[in-house]
């Protein structure tokens, strides 16, 4: 018998009773179930058609599909894709500049023997036990920068966070030797070229890590939007669904050419329409999640690493 | 540099009086964009809560600036204010009791649940489960608000559909309070439990396969290895989410109280609102901006005095688990 199966069977014999694992099972799958459940459920009242949300209410099985609601969508291209756009560009700016602005923090963090690497430390950590709070903020950003219906008012609150500067520099520190660094500046290097050319290339894990933590922060934002825009052309999809909820005609406030609003309204499929709006926020998450899944943990475990 | 270098008297002096190098002035250079940003987002706003003393008025035609340094101190008047109102007991009871049952509740949960799904037979079917359950972590609070209102609407709703099937009464889901501690507790737990309990089980996989066996030669069950190694592992990460929790505590998840509720609707304002939800609601409303900002200045002062607290019990009792 050879070592390796040897040691598969004392792992057997250390696992649960097959009784036990059945149990576990099933309470995996009641919970990944309730888990997923609800965007199953809002998909298909998306598909619904009104008759029968008029006449059984949202059902799990409706008893006419329609496409309405999308085909609704499709002809709103304007607003939905205007809407679209606006969340794709913050999302992407804010990601870009984000990482840059907290990698380099990051990295800057972690060079050991930097004069005024106190200096950076304090100014990191305060703000993690004391903020100005949501008014103060609300007072510089809109009175002070004067930033109110801007598309920066939704980017640069967002952009960096002192949890993952903190992240970054502990992976610096952690994985990048210090020896490679003294190399590089022997050869005349400057911290820039090291940062850019040497340190980014070899920390791919961790920028990963941190522009998906911005990405789905900037696209799943609603709440800056809420507070700084009131401007209808800055409307992210996050915000559109927000005041739809509040006012089920949000979108027919500009309704396209040749309807008056009342006859826009009745043409509304209103109840599929906002769960339609859902579900075409929900799909790219969908999507892309399982992928990057596991950025998520390694950088959670990596904060959670004191350094 | 090596520990015993450092260790040398004339070192540490070439440390402590090292001039300022070319490599200094790049690295500051480097930082300084986020030195900038932090200045900015950060910091201007704890000056900005000097607005919090003041009777602030609009001076027509000037700028923000002009007008807060026109307009009267006002001292203290504005926390008075707020601390003898009415709703702040209630908003300080919801804080602290909603956070204090997250708290626990989001470290039982996904503690038990990580240790239980590190026993599954397959690591596949594992897998599968916690890409499942991390799910609803991605979802904004707008997102979920939908989810909720898909289940309570009351007249087309799943639950009260239900309901109407089994021939019980139906519910008017959002205007009923007594229901929503349980209904905000729970989408607070569906929301952060696959999340948390990914975060747990990534350290659960990284113990020693020879502890187990180890302990399992020694005779221990299943329970025994659970207390004595598999949740000493985790303490150290467990004491800092509850550090971060409670240092939070005079924090709400904004969008929770505020989203899944639809706003908070009349009927609902004792059992949902918090401290940021009331401050928000000020903020659109027409309560002077000062008074909105003493709210604001309690909440941070509280949070900062719990933290250092929480920090200071911890480091007491274990110092190795303190995070500051």
């Amino acid at each position: 018998m050879t070592a390796e199966t040897g040691k598969k069977k004392a792992f057997r014999l250390n696992a649960v009773k097959p009784v036990t694992n059945a149990w576990l099972r099933a309470l995996f799958v009641l919970l990944s179930f309730m888990c997923i459940f609800p965007f199953f459920y809002v998909f298909m009242i998306s598909v619904s058609s009104e008759q029968s949300i008029r006449q059984s209410g949202y059902a799990i099985w409706p008893s006419e599909f329609s496409g309405a609601a999308y085909r609704f969508l499709w002809n709103e291209h304007d607003t939905i894709l205007h809407s679209l756009l606006i969340s794709v560009l913050v999302t992407v700016i804010g990601t870009v500049l984000g990482v840059l602005l907290t990698t380099s923090l990051g990295y800057v963090l972690s060079r050991p023997g930097f004069r005024l690497k106190g200096f950076f430390t304090w100014m990191t950590f305060i703000p993690m036990i004391f903020s100005g709070g949501m008014v103060a903020n609300y007072v510089v950003v809109a009175n002070l920068l004067g930033l109110s219906n801007t598309i920066w008012a939704l980017i640069l609150p967002l952009s960096l966070s002192s949890f993952n500067a903190i992240i970054c520099k502990t992976f610096f520190k952690t994985t990048i030797p210090d020896s490679l660094i003294e190399s590089a500046k022997i050869d005349g290097a400057t911290q820039l070229t090291i940062f850019s050319r040497i340190v980014i290339p070899i920390s791919k894990p961790v920028f990963a890590t941190i522009a998906l933590f911005l990405t789905f922060g900037y696209w799943n934002d609603w709440f800056q939007s809420s507070l700084y825009i009131s401007d209808t052309s800055l409307i992210s999809l996050q915000a559109l669904l927000n005041n739809m909820m509040k006012n089920l005609d949000y979108i027919a406030n500009n309704p396209s050419a040749g309807l008056s609003l009342q006859q826009y309204r009745n043409s509304m499929p209103s109840e599929s329409v906002r769960m339609a709006i859902a579900v075409v926020i929900i799909i790219p998450i969908a999507c892309a999640y399982p992928f990057f899944q596991k950025y998520f943990i390694s950088g959670l475990t990596v904060g959670a690493v004191k350094g | 540099m090596s520990k015993t270098a450092i260790n040398q008297p004339g070192t540490v002096r070439f440390r402590t009086h090292k001039h300022w190098t070319r490599d200094d002035t790049e690295l500051t250079l480097l930082g300084l964009p986020s030195a900038i940003w932090y200045f900015v987002f950060s910091y201007l706003p704890m000056f900005g809560l000097i607005i919090a003393f003041k009777n602030y008025r609009i001076v027509p035609g000037k700028g923000f600036l002009y007008s807060l340094f026109h307009s009267d101190w006002a001292g203290l008047s504005n926390f008075t204010f707020f601390l003898k109102s009415n709703t702040f007991s209630m908003l300080l009871r919801n804080t602290l009791v909603y956070n204090l049952i997250f708290i626990i509740l989001g470290i039982v949960f996904p503690v038990s649940l990580a240790i239980l799904i590190s026993q599954l037979y397959s690591k596949k079917a594992s897998k599968v489960y916690q890409t499942l359950m991390f799910f609803p972590y991605f979802m904004s609070w707008v997102v979920v608000s939908y989810f909720v209102y898909a289940f309570l609407n009351p007249d087309k709703g799943l639950a009260n559909n239900v309901l109407a099937a089994l021939g019980l009464d139906t519910v008017r889901w959002y205007s009923e309070p007594e229901y929503w501690p349980f209904i905000l507790t729970f989408m607070q737990v569906w929301k952060s439990l696959g999340y948390s309990m990914v975060v747990y089980l990534a350290s659960i996989t990284g113990i020693d396969e020879s502890w187990y066996e180890a302990a399992m030669l020694d005779g221990a069950t299943k329970w025994q290895q659970a207390r004595y190694i598999i949740l000493p592992t985790l303490k150290p990460i467990i004491v800092m989410m509850f550090i971060l929790n409670v240092g939070h505590i005079f924090y709400s998840d904004f969008g929770l109280f505020y989203q899944v509720t639809q706003g908070i609707p009349n009927s609902l304002t004792n059992v949902a609102s918090t401290f940021d939800t009331y401050i928000y609601m000020a903020l659109q409303s027409n309560v002077s901006i000062g008074k909105t900002a003493a709210a604001g200045l309690f909440q941070s002062v509280a949070c900062c005095v719990t933290v250092l607290a929480a920090n200071f019990i911890v480091s007491k009792v274990d110092e190795e688990n303190a995070i500051i």
